[in-house]
């Protein structure tokens, strides 16, 4: 459960000003577009690549996280964790599926994630390093990726709104079973409670950087709220996600790494805040644009995952195709 | 890519006996076999249905929503098939 801010989108669109008029509409009067509606090209253009690259990154999600599924230190840990693997496997794949009803295939997804051309959330391409990094993804990543994630669920495109209602109810166990481990890492041993803030100082601002650059460097955000596949800005969810974690962070008794995090009741239009400190951007293109610790790592698991599993999606189809031949024979005697 | 693509299939669910299948997604698969395989691990993870049906994507006929207005009119100017179109006194009581 992952989504990250839109990378790259490109909303623009050729179509007649009565046809955008007439689109522009339906999309004011809260009516879901459908796959086989009329839809302007920027519209089909925005959501495959946003869909697409929410789908790829619930896809490589799986990889930090099954890293540790040998390694969980219970079998309660163990059962836990594969469950919530598997979800995001299944998440991955209700994606794919809402991305194909707008006309691109599997195949052409998949390709592009291998080949490096689509891009997925920033945030795994960290690596995880010791066992509270368990925790500290499921409380802050998919903490952000809920948070990006709820209002999703109201997006003008049917099939993605419907796909995301399905990924939020299932969601909410990720986030509680991660919030957990902290917990019973912060009420452990000072060595393990270390471990928890350890996983908290590396994790934290890629947290924040979930949600996307600042909404004045997000070029095409706003085309993409005018046509309600977004509903809340970038900076709106991050603030959104801050002023909820950073109490849940004094509950464990670990420290926010930021110096210059304070409470500021000028936020929120009056009802306050936390102000945070300057994200670090130039870090997040780096990541973004393939030089994270991880990247080409991950996407050397995904080609092997794909390469290995070639002679599976090859002898299934031909034992498909050897059923149907036998019924046909079958038949006609 | 130049492999062949798996085929799609629509899958449809029965949450539980007395209510109808209804569309939850699709899953790729070769055969209807596996079909029924990956529709049961995608989308019954948490008990939501006792029955499910896969149907090849291909074989959907769907009507064209460009020409909903005219496929779907009838229903909207005939008044007369509905109930409320007909007076009936108070007096007769429910009917």
């Amino acid at each position: 459960m992952y989504s990250q801010g839109l990378i790259g989108a490109d909303g623009r669109t050729e179509e007649s000003e009565a046809f955008l008029d007439a689109f522009q509409k339906r999309i004011d009067a809260e009516e879901k577009i459908e796959p086989k509606d009329a839809m302007p090209e920027g519209y089909r253009r925005t959501l495959i690549r946003q869909i697409g690259q929410h789908a790829h990154s619930e896809i490589v999600g799986m990889l930090p996280e099954g890293n540790w599924i040998t390694r969980a230190p219970s079998l309660k840990r163990k059962a836990a964790l594969l469950a919530k693997v598997q979800d995001e496997g299944g998440h991955g794949l209700y994606l794919y599926a809402a991305a194909e009803t707008l006309g691109v295939s599997r195949e052409q997804m998949t390709e592009e994630l291998l080949s490096g051309k689509a891009k997925y959330s920033s945030i795994f391409n960290y690596p995880t390093l010791n066992w509270a990094d368990m925790g500290a993804i499921g409380w802050l990543v998919d903490g952000a990726a809920i948070m990006n994630q709820i209002p999703l669920c109201r997006c003008s495109f049917g099939p993605y709104a419907r796909a995301m209602i399905r990924v939020c109810k299932e969601e909410s166990f990720h986030q509680r079973q991660g919030y957990e481990i902290m917990l019973t890492l912060c009420r452990g041993t000072a060595e393990q409670k270390q471990m928890a803030q350890d996983a908290l100082d590396r994790l934290w601002w890629p947290a924040l950087m979930m949600f996307g650059p600042h909404d004045a460097d997000s070029a095409h955000s706003e085309q993409s709220m005018k046509w309600k596949i977004k509903r809340f800005s970038n900076d709106q969810l991050r603030q959104k996600f801050i002023d909820a974690t950073v109490p849940q962070a004094e509950y464990l008794g670990l420290t926010v790494p930021d110096p210059d995090l304070r409470w500021d009741d000028s936020l929120n239009g009056g009802k306050g805040g936390y102000a945070h400190g300057d994200i670090d951007w130039d870090e997040f293109w780096r990541v973004v644009k393939g030089d994270g610790v991880m990247n080409r790592d991950r996407i050397k698991a995904r080609k092997k995952a794909w390469d290995d599993g070639a002679w599976v999606r090859e002898a299934a189809l031909k034992h498909a195709e050897k059923r149907a031949m036998r019924k046909t024979q079958e038949a006609a005697e | 890519m130049t492999e062949q693509e798996t085929p799609l299939w629509e899958v449809f669910i029965r949450p539980r006996n007395g209510l109808a299948h209804r569309h939850v997604g699709s899953v790729h698969a070769a055969d209807e076999v596996l079909a029924l395989d990956a529709a049961r691990d995608v989308y019954t993870r948490r008990g939501e249905g006792n029955s499910i049906w896969v149907v090849r994507s291909d074989a959907i006929a769907a009507s064209d929503p460009d020409h909903a207005d005219e496929t779907f009119d009838p229903t909207a100017d005939k008044i007369y098939r509905h109930p409320t179109f007909y007076e009936i006194p108070e007096d007769v009581g429910h009917m």
